[in-house]
C-alpha cells in the first residue's frame, strides 16, 4: 500500500515555506509591535543601590519603564522551582525583574518598552543602575572551595547532593584486584540556536483574553505560567510556539522573566508588545550546560571487569536551579552506559556560581557521564595492555539479558531499565566501520607523512522519551483533510512530516491530506514538551492511538452503510472497503459527513453522504451514549517509564605537531533508535548531534574570567563549527524495537551529541600519548600538555615507543 | 535630548521590484528589509555579521544585511530568498536549483539559517560555468562561511552538489 509511510524516507513537508521565506518565526510577528529591551546586570554579583530612570524619560518614543518595583502579586515573587527534588535542599531561583540582588552578568534588571527596538534600546542606555559589588564565584572549583558564596544563607554553594548507590562500594573497591582513581572535568557550553529566544503578546482587552507566541519548547507550560503569574483564568491566555529557530534544550525552560514581562507589559498598556534576544543577550542570560568536576574510583579484575565504581562529580549549576537537579541526574544515572557494573555509587554535588543558569543542552548531562564512564574503560584498558574494545566488550550487557535492571532511578522518578538493545552488536559495527583492527597500518602511513595518528571510541545508552504523557487529536473532516494536533513544540525535527507519517500509515489516507499541527494551545492544551528525545516516542505513539481510534469509529460507521462487518473492512488512499469485495466501498470524507447526525448540505460532500445515510431508528437518540459527533479522536500515551536507544561513535584524529591542530579524519556512527519513522530525518538528527558533538570537544567553551565575566559572549569568539570544523561522517544502522510502546520507537535526537568528547579525548590520547583529562581541548592546551613535564604518558604509548612511562 | 533620527528616503529594487521607504539613517538593512519593507525570509542570527543568516544579495554579490545600513544600498538591487524563486512562463513559478536541492537532500531542519544559505549558494552556483562539474573546494567554498546549528552540514552540502548537477544536466 502506498499510503504504508511509516519508516520511509519522505521529504520534508515544512521546507515548502521554509525554502522560500515564508517561514513564520517570532520576530516575523508582530508588525507595529511595541519593542522591549532590557537592561542586564554588568556584575556577576553585586547588591543594587539605585536605579534612576530620570534620563530615559525624555527620549521620544519611550513608552514604559519597568522595574521590580512595578511587579505585583505572584509575578513579584521568585520565579518557579520547575522540577523540586527531595536532595535539592537550597533551590533559588531569580526574580522577573532582580530584586536587590543580581548573581550573574545579563540578569534582567530593567525592561523598556517602546515605539520600535533601536528607541528602546536608546532609553535602555541611558538609565544607570548603581550597584555595590560582591565576590564573585566563578567556576566549580571556587564554588567547592567556597571561599565566598553565591547565595548568603548557603555558604557551602551546594545547592544539591544527588545520592544514589547499588551497593556498598567501599569494600567492593578493596577487593578489587586493580583500582584507579583520577579526577577529570568538562567545560560549558550551551545550545545556541541560530534563532534566540523572543516573545510576542497581544492582549484584547473586549474578549478579556491573551495570545502570546513564544520561541519555546513547552507552549502548554507556558501557558500555565503566565496563567499562574498574571493571575488570568487558562482560558483567557493562548500561547502558540511558531516556527521555531532550534532549540537544543534552552527553550524548554520556562517561563523565562521575558515569557511573564512582555504579557504584562501588554496587557498593561493595551498594545502588542515583543521581545527578541539579541546574540549578546543569548550569551549571558540565557543558559549553559556541561561543566563538571568528575572524582573516578573503580575496581576491576584481570580480564578488566569492572566490579566496582565510585564517582564524584561537582556540577556547576550556575546562579540559580529553575530546572532542579534534572542535568546531575541524568549524569548520574546515564553514566553506566552499556556495561554491568556490579556496584556503583555515585554523589553528585550541584553548586552554585556567579553565571548564567545551566539547563538541559543536547544530550543533558549525558555526554559528562558518557566521558566519565568511557575514560574509565580506557584507562583500564591502558593499565591492563588490552585493547579498548576488548575491555568495552567484556563489559557489555549481553542480549540475554534485557530488560536489563540497573536499580538506579532515572529523571523521570521511574527505575532505570532498559527495555531492549543490542551493544555487543553496536561494537561490532562499529570496529567494522570504522576499520579499528586496522589502525596500526593508518598510523605507520601518517607517521611517514608527520603526522600523528589516533583512534578512540565511546559507547553510550541514552534514555528517550520519559513521560509522564503526550497526547495526539486527530479529525478527518468532510473535504478528506486530516487534521492532527499535538500539544508538543517542534524545533527543527520535521515533526509535521514524521507525524502524518504516522498518520497516514495508521489511517490508510494519502499523506497530502494530513495537516499536523503542534504546540499550539488553541489545538492542544495538554503536553509536557520537546526535550529529552521524547517527540516521536511520545507524540507518535500518543498521535498513533488517536489515529487508531479514529479508525476504528470510521469502520463501525461504514461497516453499518456498507453492511459489513468492521473486521471486512479496510482503509486505503483514504476509502474504506470491504476486503476482497470490489465496488463495496465509501470514501473516508464522506464516513466523516455521516458521523455528524446535523448535515446541512452546505457541500457537495454532505449532499453525497445523504445517499449513504441508513434511516435511523426511532427508538435510539441520534447520536448514541458515549459516542459523539464527528470522526475525531482524541487520545493520549503514557509509558511505564522511558526506552533507551543506544549507539556508539569512533573517531580517527591526525594531529600536525608543529601546530598541534587536530583534524578528524573519520568519524563512525553506530546508532540505534529502534523502528525508525523516517530514517532521513533520524539521519540528520545524527549529523546535528554529531556537529555539536565536535564543537563540543575541541571548539566550544564558555570562556568567563575570575570576575565572572564572559569574554567570548560572541560568534566571533565562541568557536561554534562553520563546514569546515565537521568531519564527514559514516552511519550504519541497528535496529531493536522498543516494546514498550505500539510503534517500538526510541528517541533519537540527543543521540549524536553525547559520545564527541569522550571519543575525540580517547583518539587524541591514542595519538600523543599523553593522559587527556579536560575537554575541550584547543591546539595551544594540546601543545602545552604535551610539553609539560607533568603529563601523564600512558602505558600504551610506552610500549609502542618503547619508553618508560 | 531626542533620539529620533534624521530620515531618508530609500529606493531600492528588492526581488525585481523597486520599493520606497522612508528610514532613520542608523536602519539596519536587515531590518528595513524586514520591518519596513515586510519581508521577513531575511533572518538575524547574530547581527555581528557572523553567523551569515541576513546574507542577501546586492546587485548580485552576497551581503551580511546586518552589517549594511539601509542608506547605504540606495539605488541597489536587492534580492532576498523570496526572490529567489522564478517564473516559469506559464504564470507559475519555480523553484530555484539550490531551493529544490535543500528539500530533496534535507540541508535544513529549523530553516532558520537557510535564506543566507540560500542566496549565497544560488549566487555562487550562477556565477560559474554551469558545464564544469563542482569540485569539492567549490562546496566548501560556497558553505564556508555561514553557521548552522541543526545539519552539521553534510546535506548542505549534499544539496550544493545536488543543485549544481540540475544546473548542469539544465543548460
Amino acid at each position: 500500500m502506498t499510503t504504508k509511510l511509516f519508516g520511509e524516507p519522505v521529504r520534508r513537508r515544512e521546507d515548502a515555506r521554509l525554502i522560500t521565506g515564508r517561514g513564520r518565526y517570532l520576530d516575523d510577528i508582530g508588525t507595529g509591535a511595541l519593542a522591549a529591551a532590557f537592561v542586564r546586570s554588568p556584575h556577576a554579583h553585586a547588591r543594587i543601590t539605585d536605579i534612576d530612570v530620570d534620563a530615559a524619560l525624555d527620549v521620544e518614543g519611550l513608552v514604559a519603564v519597568y522595574t521590580y518595583e512595578d511587579l505585583t502579586g505572584p509575578l513579584a515573587e521568585p520565579l518557579p522551582v520547575l522540577i523540586p527534588h527531595p536532595q535539592l535542599h537550597a533551590p533559588r531561583t531569580g526574580y522577573p525583574l532582580a530584586n536587590g540582588e543580581v548573581n550573574h552578568v545579563g540578569e534582567p534588571v530593567v525592561m523598556v518598552v517602546a515605539t520600535d527596538r533601536y528607541v528602546a534600546e536608546d532609553a535602555a542606555e541611558r538609565i544607570v543602575v548603581s550597584y555595590e559589588e560582591l565576590p564573585a564565584v566563578v567556576g566549580v572549583d571556587a564554588a567547592r572551595a567556597a571561599g565566598s558564596c553565591v547565595h548568603e544563607e548557603i555558604p557551602d554553594n551546594v545547592a544539591a547532593r544527588h545520592h544514589q548507590e547499588t551497593g556498598d562500594v567501599e569494600p567492593a573497591l578493596a577487593a578489587a584486584p586493580h583500582r584507579l582513581s583520577f579526577t577529570q572535568y568538562v567545560e560549558r557550553s550551551a545550545c545556541m540556536p541560530l534563532e534566540g529566544k523572543g516573545v510576542h503578546a497581544r492582549w484584547d482587552a473586549d474578549d478579556h483574553s491573551l495570545r502570546v507566541h513564544t520561541s519555546t519548547q513547552a507552549s502548554t507550560s507556558v501557558r500555565a505560567a503566565i496563567a499562574a503569574k498574571l493571575q488570568l483564568s487558562l482560558d483567557e491566555v493562548e500561547v502558540i510556539a511558531p516556527d521555531v529557530g532550534g532549540g537544543f534544550g534552552v527553550k524548554i525552560v520556562h517561563p523565562w522573566p521575558e515569557e511573564l514581562l512582555v504579557p504584562m507589559a501588554a496587557i498593561a498598556l493595551g498594545r502588542e508588545v515583543k521581545w527578541t534576544e539579541d546574540r549578546r543577550e543569548h550569551f549571558i542570560s540565557s543558559a549553559h550546560e556541561r561543566q563538571q568536576r568528575q572524582e573516578i574510583g573503580v575496581g576491576f579484575d584481570d580480564d578488566g571487569r569492572i566490579t566496582a565504581l565510585d564517582v564524584h562529580i561537582w556540577h556547576d549549576n550556575g546562579a540559580y536551579t529553575p530546572y532542579g537537579i534534572i542535568v546531575p541526574i541524568v549524569t548520574a544515572t546515564q553514566l553506566v552506559g552499556p556495561y554491568v557494573i556490579p556496584v556503583y555509587r555515585v554523589v553528585v554535588e550541584s553548586v552554585y556560581t556567579n553565571t548564567v543558569i545551566v539547563t538541559p543542552y543536547r544530550g543533558a548531562g549525558r555526554p559528562q557521564g558518557c566521558f566519565a564512564m568511557e575514560r574509565t574503560m580506557d584507562r583500564i584498558a591502558d593499565v591492563l595492555g588490552l585493547d579498548r574494545a576488548v575491555v568495552r566488550e567484556r563489559n557489555l550487557i549481553q542480549p540475554a539479558q534485557f530488560p536489563y535492571d540497573h536499580h538506579l532511578t532515572f529523571q523521570d522518578g521511574r527505575p532505570v531499565i532498559y527495555d531492549s538493545g543490542d551493544y555487543p552488536g553496536l561494537l561490532a559495527k562499529l570496529k567494522a566501520l570504522v576499520g579499528w583492527d586496522g589502525v596500526d597500518a593508518l598510523r605507520d602511513d601518517a607517521e611517514a607523512r608527520g603526522k600523528l595518528l589516533g583512534v578512540g571510541m565511546a559507547m553510550y545508552v541514552e534514555g528517550t522519551g520519559p513521560g509522564p504523557y503526550e497526547g495526539g487529536h486527530v479529525q478527518v473532516l468532510g473535504s478528506g483533510k486530516v487534521l492532527v494536533a499535538t500539544g508538543l513544540t517542534t524545533q527543527g525535527q520535521g515533526h509535521e512530516t514524521s507525524f502524518a507519517q504516522i498518520v497516514a500509515s495508521e489511517l490508510g489516507v494519502p499523506i497530502e491530506d494530513v495537516e499536523v499541527t503542534t504546540g499550539d494551545t488553541r489545538r492542544f492544551p495538554y503536553a509536557v514538551g520537546t526535550f529529552a528525545s521524547r517527540a516521536a516516542v511520545m507524540s507518535g505513539n500518543a498521535i498513533a492511538l488517536a489515529a487508531r481510534g479514529v479508525r476504528e469509529k470510521a469502520l463501525r460507521i461504514a461497516a453499518d452503510v456498507l453492511e459489513a462487518d468492521p473486521g471486512d473492512l479496510e482503509i486505503d488512499h483514504g476509502v474504506v472497503q470491504v476486503r476482497g469485495t470490489p465496488g463495496a466501498s465509501i470514501p473516508l470524507r464522506t464516513v466523516a459527513v455521516l458521523s455528524n447526525p446535523l448535515r446541512y448540505a452546505f457541500d457537495e460532500a454532505a449532499k453525497q453522504a445523504t445517499q449513504f445515510a441508513v434511516q435511523a431508528s426511532n427508538d435510539k437518540p441520534p447520536v448514541t451514549p458515549g459516542d459523539a459527533p464527528g470522526l475525531e479522536h482524541r487520545d493520549y500515551y503514557s509509558p511505564i517509564r522511558s526506552t533507551f536507544a543506544s549507539g556508539a561513535h569512533a573517531a580517527i584524529v591526525e594531529i600536525d605537531p608543529a601546530t598541534w591542530e587536530i583534524d578528524v579524519v573519520n568519524y563512525a556512527v553506530v546508532h540505534d533508535c529502534g523502528n525508525v519513522v523516517n530514517p532521513m530525518i533520524v539521519e540528520g538528527q545524527v549529523h546535528g548531534g554529531v556537529a555539536q558533538g565536535v564543537g563540543g570537544a575541541l571548539y566550544e567553551r564558555m570562556a568567563y574570567d575570575a570576575d565572572g565575566q564572559l569574554q567570548n559572549a560572541s560568534f566571533m569568539d565562541f568557536l561554534m563549527p562553520y563546514a569546515s570544523e565537521v568531519p564527514d561522517i559514516v552511519i550504519d544502522h541497528q535496529q531493536t524495537p522498543s516494546p514498550l510502546n505500539p510503534l517500538g520507537i526510541k528517541g533519537a535526537g540527543e543521540a549524536g551529541v553525547i559520545p564527541g568528547s569522550a571519543a575525540l579525548a580517547s583518539a587524541i590520547e591514542d595519538a600523543v600519548g599523553r593522559r587527556i583529562t579536560s575537554m575541550p581541548i584547543s591546539p595551544t592546551e594540546l601543545y602545552d600538555l604535551v610539553r609539560s613535564p607533568d603529563a601523564e604518558r600512558t602505558a600504551a604509548s610506552a610500549r609502542r615507543t618503547g619508553v618508560r612511562a | 535630548m531626542t533620539s529620533v533620527d534624521t530620515e531618508r528616503a530609500l529606493r531600492l529594487t528588492v526581488n525585481g521590484v523597486p520599493r520606497e521607504a522612508t528610514v532613520p539613517v542608523r536602519r539596519l538593512l536587515s531590518d528595513a528589509l524586514r520591518h519596513d519593507l515586510g519581508l521577513t525570509g531575511t533572518h538575524v542570527g547574530c547581527e555581528h555579521g557572523v553567523c551569515g543568516a541576513c546574507t542577501v544579495l546586492v546587485d548580485g554579490e552576497p551581503v551580511r544585511s546586518c552589517l549594511v545600513l539601509a542608506v547605504q544600498v540606495d539605488g541597489a538591487a536587492v534580492t532576498t530568498v523570496e526572490g529567489l524563486v522564478r517564473d516559469d512562463g506559464r504564470g507559475g513559478q519555480v523553484l530555484h536549483p539550490v531551493q529544490e536541492a535543500f528539500r530533496e537532500c534535507h540541508a535544513l531542519q529549523c530553516g532558520f539559517c537557510t535564506p543566507g544559505f540560500l542566496v549565497t549558494i544560488a549566487a555562487g552556483l550562477e556565477g560559474r560555468d554551469a558545464a564544469e562539474e563542482i569540485t569539492e573546494e567549490e562546496v566548501d567554498d560556497l558553505v564556508g562561511g555561514n553557521l548552522c546549528r541543526c545539519t552539521g552540514y553534510a546535506n548542505i552540502k549534499k544539496a550544493v552538489r545536488h543543485a549544481a548537477a540540475t544546473m548542469r544536466d539544465a543548460r
